[in-house]
């Protein structure tokens, strides 16, 4: 195991230092020794040439996943997670309290934090419960939450319906400098219902999840955040509603930042036809205009983050009714794809803004080391593929998650190595010139 | 009555060539009223009303689907829908095979899948399928190779119903072509309403649906029918007036106050009629609500043709497996 | 494409046969025509009337459509189904003579389903068959009482009968049937 590494010869996208071209990354003893051209490089330093057409970045960080372990193990784990975090470009994921039991006090979050250890991959920061059991009756032990660990707060899966206990851990969860990230959704409008409300679910004749109850809880929300002057992040944005709340929320100055996925970007309820339950989630896909606007944001910058919401369902837990499927579709190990096709060969942004989104971003809301190349930072990093051609075969994903709306799909763009540490934690074949990137493995 | 051979007849496919005409349905599945094109609705009310003759006779069998196993695969109770669909099988000599499966996937016993799986294993040749979820028909479909008829899924569709509510309308309309047609009653929650629309719209009639607000059919005018609120408006100059059934249980979800403010303001009652067409006709799918959607007096009217909907109920469905079963072969 | 039988012939032909019948039985009181769709039925209807001319009677007419009881289709359905029509018998057939009447004999296959369709009828006297051409080929025990015209075909023929209420005019014409 090579203690230096040089990558030669690969252009670089690291916004937070303002660098965007072909230069070298020095990597020593795990952590980032150079990055620039004509770098002094000790004895021994082992040189590896970047794939062609590969870009480096500073590690992707998916700050929305669901890792389910403890409790729902046939879902996922989190060895099976975080593999298919790396496979996925991601040298870090935040993960959702939402587990049996939750993650609502430090033992649960001591154990999470463990089998992360255990399985040697990626970074885990885990989300902690914002209420007992997300109850959303009494708040949490935050304080102890955050000493175990926790990055933020969250009842996900649920939103924080009382106004009151909102603000009360918005104030609360401030003093530890952990944002409360919240699923807005107003659940007397919703609950029951299983897809956008809207001329689809009509012809469907399934029940709707109307938009406006997303909007509700994002001014809420925002008005909130403003009183309190605490900080409050907007999970999985999905209607045009919520969209213009959250920039007029940040033109008034309030400390409100939001995510989107890459789903909710790419996809309509136009793929609902067949009644097909990889395309049955929360919030749900919506229309073209919502769809639309989602993009106008990511161009416009209203948008901070993109996340996953990676959920994985049992294969069996999904080949039912629609109506009684669980909500979720993975996204790990399609995330990179479906942004460099969509995006930023699609023209919506650059791959320096894709950076600030996947990486800059969440590493600042969360206030966790990454999101930049700086010298003395972890060695985390992620090369990108821009030009691979991709096609999405779920039964060769490392996730045990099979519930990807993407499948069979084809895109531009891919995943060609992850490091963490400076340690290779995924090299993918299908690049050529890959092998040498097998790195401290 | 004695037809001179073939002349086509307004609505009819008017055949001039022999037995060896081809007629057909392209879809394998009958889902959806969006699975069939205006043509092939037209050949099943045809088909139908050779099939009513069957029913006439003494003997009340023909061997057209002989030695084909059709399993009603039924997940809701429905006394009504599978008596007429077993009535239908058996006069087209079929094997008939009742199962009766519990509520869903997640009450306790077998999921969906599992059920079609089984039955699969065991070669039907045609399922028929009800269940409370929408999109049923369409997984068991996915899983088994058998025909599938959706005999109502959730608030989706009721595909065979919209086909004998055409039988009907055709009897005593003659065509489609313009006709008003006016359908009032819960449309949020309808299967009725939703094939009713399609079908309609298909062979050209003019639809106008009328609800309360909060029972109204999302984006009316995506679907391409006027709506209102307004029974009055609806009902004005219709020639035909359809009544949906009202679930009781919508109270519940604050749809309305109670069943009499329903009644009192959407309810169809001989007074309301009056600004029908002359001749108007009067539907419902049934059960009735008496004293609900519709007045006693109405539904036993001169207008009335809920009955007649019922017997062509059994026609209907036989000329659907007819047309679905044929061309199985191998 | 060769006319095998011109519209005068035709018109000679559906007479001779009337006389036939008539001479065959000796009252017609219990006789009921009943022609097989689609060609069956208007030489039935013109059978009938020939017979109200030459013997006074009114013969009762009916229509039968036999798709329902074609074995071809049920054991080996090839593509979609024939367009299914109304049979119309408003008589009873019990105790009655029915005279079948169809424009082509040829397998046989078509009588054998009529055969099955008029038992869950009822229960006739007797059963006889009226053709316009006999064509040969028959693959089951089947014969006609009252032929119209013999004519020996290969099987890569096709008799066409032509009838004015259906098409233009009367005739028969043999033609190459086109491959299938």
């Amino acid at each position: 195991m090579a203690d230096a590494v040089v990558l030669r010869g690969g252009r670089v996208v690291d916004p937070a230092n303002d660098v965007d071209g072909h230069v070298d990354v020095l990597i020593e003893e795990s952590r980032i020794a150079g990055v620039g051209v004509d770098l002094i490089l000790p004895e021994g330093v082992r040189e590896v040439a970047v794939p062609d057409g590969c870009v480096v970045c500073p590690g992707l960080i998916d700050m929305h996943v669901h890792l389910r372990e403890p409790g729902q193990e046939h879902k996922e784990t989190v060895a099976t997670g975080l593999a298919a975090a790396v496979a996925g470009g991601f040298t870090a994921v935040a993960c959702m309290p939402n587990t049996e039991p939750a993650n609502d006090e430090a033992g649960v979050t001591r154990l999470i934090l463990e089998r992360a250890a255990d399985a040697g991959l990626a970074r885990v920061y885990p989300i902690g419960a914002v209420s007992r059991g997300r109850a959303g009756e009494q708040l949490a032990d935050l304080g102890e939450l955050h000493e175990a660990g926790c990055v933020a707060v969250s009842d996900d899966g649920q939103p924080v319906a009382s106004a009151l206990l909102m603000r009360r851990a918005l104030e609360y969860a401030g003093m530890f400098g952990m944002p409360v990230i919240d699923h807005c959704e107003d659940m007397s409008l919703a609950d029951g219902g299983v897809a956008h409300e809207g001329f689809r679910a009509a012809s469907l004749g399934l029940r709707g999840r109307p938009a406006v109850a997303e909007q509700i809880l994002v001014e809420r929300d925002i008005a909130l955040a403003c009183t309190t002057g605490a900080a409050v992040h907007i999970a999985h944005l999905s209607s045009r509603a919520a969209v213009a709340a959250v920039a007029a929320g940040k033109a008034s100055g309030a400390r409100v930042t939001c995510e989107v996925t890459p789903h909710h970007l790419a996809l309509t309820d136009e793929e609902l036809d067949a009644y097909d339950t990889r395309y049955k989630v929360n919030p749900p896909l919506r229309e073209t205009g919502d769809r639309e606007a989602l993009v106008e944001a990511v161009r416009e910058g209203v948008i901070d983050v993109i996340a996953t919401d990676h959920a994985p369902h049992h294969y069996d837990e999904k080949l039912v009714e629609f109506d009684e499927a669980p909500f979720g579709v993975v996204g790990l190990e399609t995330a990179v794809s479906v942004c460099l096709d969509r995006l930023v060969h699609g023209g919506v942004i650059s791959l320096g803004r894709m950076v600030e989104l996947m990486s800059v971003n969440p590493a600042r809301i969360l206030d966790v080391s990454g999101g930049g190349l700086s010298v003395g930072a972890p060695a985390d990093l992620t090369l990108l593929a821009p030009d691979l051609q991709v096609q999405v075969d779920s039964t060769t994903f490392r996730s045990l998650g099979r519930n990807s709306p993407f499948d069979g799909r084809s895109f531009k763009g891919g995943v060609a190595a992850t490091f963490v540490d400076g340690r290779a934690v995924f090299v993918n074949a299908a690049v050529s010139g890959a092998d040498q990137l097998q790195i401290g493995a | 009555m004695p037809q001179t051979a073939d002349t086509g007849r307004d609505g009819h496919s008017a055949g001039t060539s022999v037995l060896s005409t081809p007629a057909g349905l392209r879809t394998t599945d009958l889902l959806s009223i969006g699975d069939l094109s205006a043509e092939e609705i037209l050949l099943i009310l045809d088909t139908a009303e050779a099939m009513q003759e069957v029913g006439t006779r003494a003997i009340k069998k023909v061997p057209a689907l002989r030695g084909q196993t059709v399993v009603n695969l039924f997940f809701e109770a429905s006394t009504r829908t599978r008596t007429s669909f077993e009535i239908a099988e058996k006069r087209l000599s079929a094997d008939t095979v009742n199962v009766a499966a519990s509520g869903s996937s997640l009450v306790k016993g077998e999921t969906l899948a599992d059920t079609v799986r089984n039955l699969e294993a065991m070669a039907p040749d045609v399922i028929v399928v009800r269940h409370a979820a929408a999109g049923a028909g369409h997984l068991v479909a996915k899983l088994c190779k058998a025909r599938v008829i959706n005999a109502g899924d959730g608030m989706h569709e009721h595909p065979t119903q919209a086909l004998l509510d055409a039988l009907t309308i055709r009897e005593h309309k003659g065509c489609f072509d313009g006709l008003r047609v006016s359908i009032v009653g819960d449309l949020l929650h309808s299967r009725v309403l939703r094939s009713n629309l399609l079908l309609l719209k298909a062979l050209g009639a003019a639809v106008t649906v009328c609800a309360p607000a909060t029972l109204m059919l999302p984006e009316a005018a995506r679907f391409g029918v006027k709506a209102t609120t307004s029974i009055d408006e609806a009902v004005d100059g219709a020639d035909v007036v359809m009544l949906l059934r009202i679930q009781l249980e919508r109270m519940q979800g604050h749809f309305f106050p109670s069943l009499r403010e329903y009644f009192r303001c959407f309810g169809m009652t001989t007074e309301r009629l009056r600004r029908a067409a002359p001749d108007a006709i009067i539907m419902h799918p049934g059960p009735m609500n008496r004293g609900v959607e519709i007045a006693s007096d109405v539904a036993d009217g001169p207008g009335s043709v809920i009955l007649e909907q019922v017997a062509n109920g059994v026609a209907i469905r036989m000329a659907v497996l007819y047309l679905l079963a044929g061309g199985q072969g191998g | 494409m060769p006319v095998v039988m011109s519209s005068d012939q035709v018109a000679r032909t559906i007479a001779r046969i009337a006389h036939e019948i008539v001479e065959r039985h000796h009252s017609l009181g219990s006789l009921a025509l009943i022609g097989i769709r689609t060609r069956g039925v208007p030489i039935a209807r013109r059978l009938s009337e020939a017979l109200a001319e030459i013997a006074k009677v009114d013969v009762p007419t009916g229509v039968l459509d036999i798709t329902l009881y074609r074995d071809d289709l049920m054991r080996h359905p090839v593509g979609p189904q024939p367009v299914l029509r109304r049979t119309e018998i408003d008589f009873s057939i019990d105790d009655r003579r029915i005279v079948l009447v169809d424009d082509v004999l040829y397998t046989g296959r078509t009588i054998r389903a009529a055969l099955d369709a008029l038992i869950d009828f009822g229960r006739p006297r007797a059963i006889e068959l009226v053709v316009l051409v006999d064509r040969g080929h028959r693959e089951l025990p089947i014969k006609a009482d009252y032929v119209g015209k013999n004519l020996p075909t290969s099987l890569q023929e096709s008799v066409q009968v032509r009838l004015s209420e259906v098409e233009d005019r009367d005739e028969v014409v043999l033609e190459d049937a086109p491959d299938s």
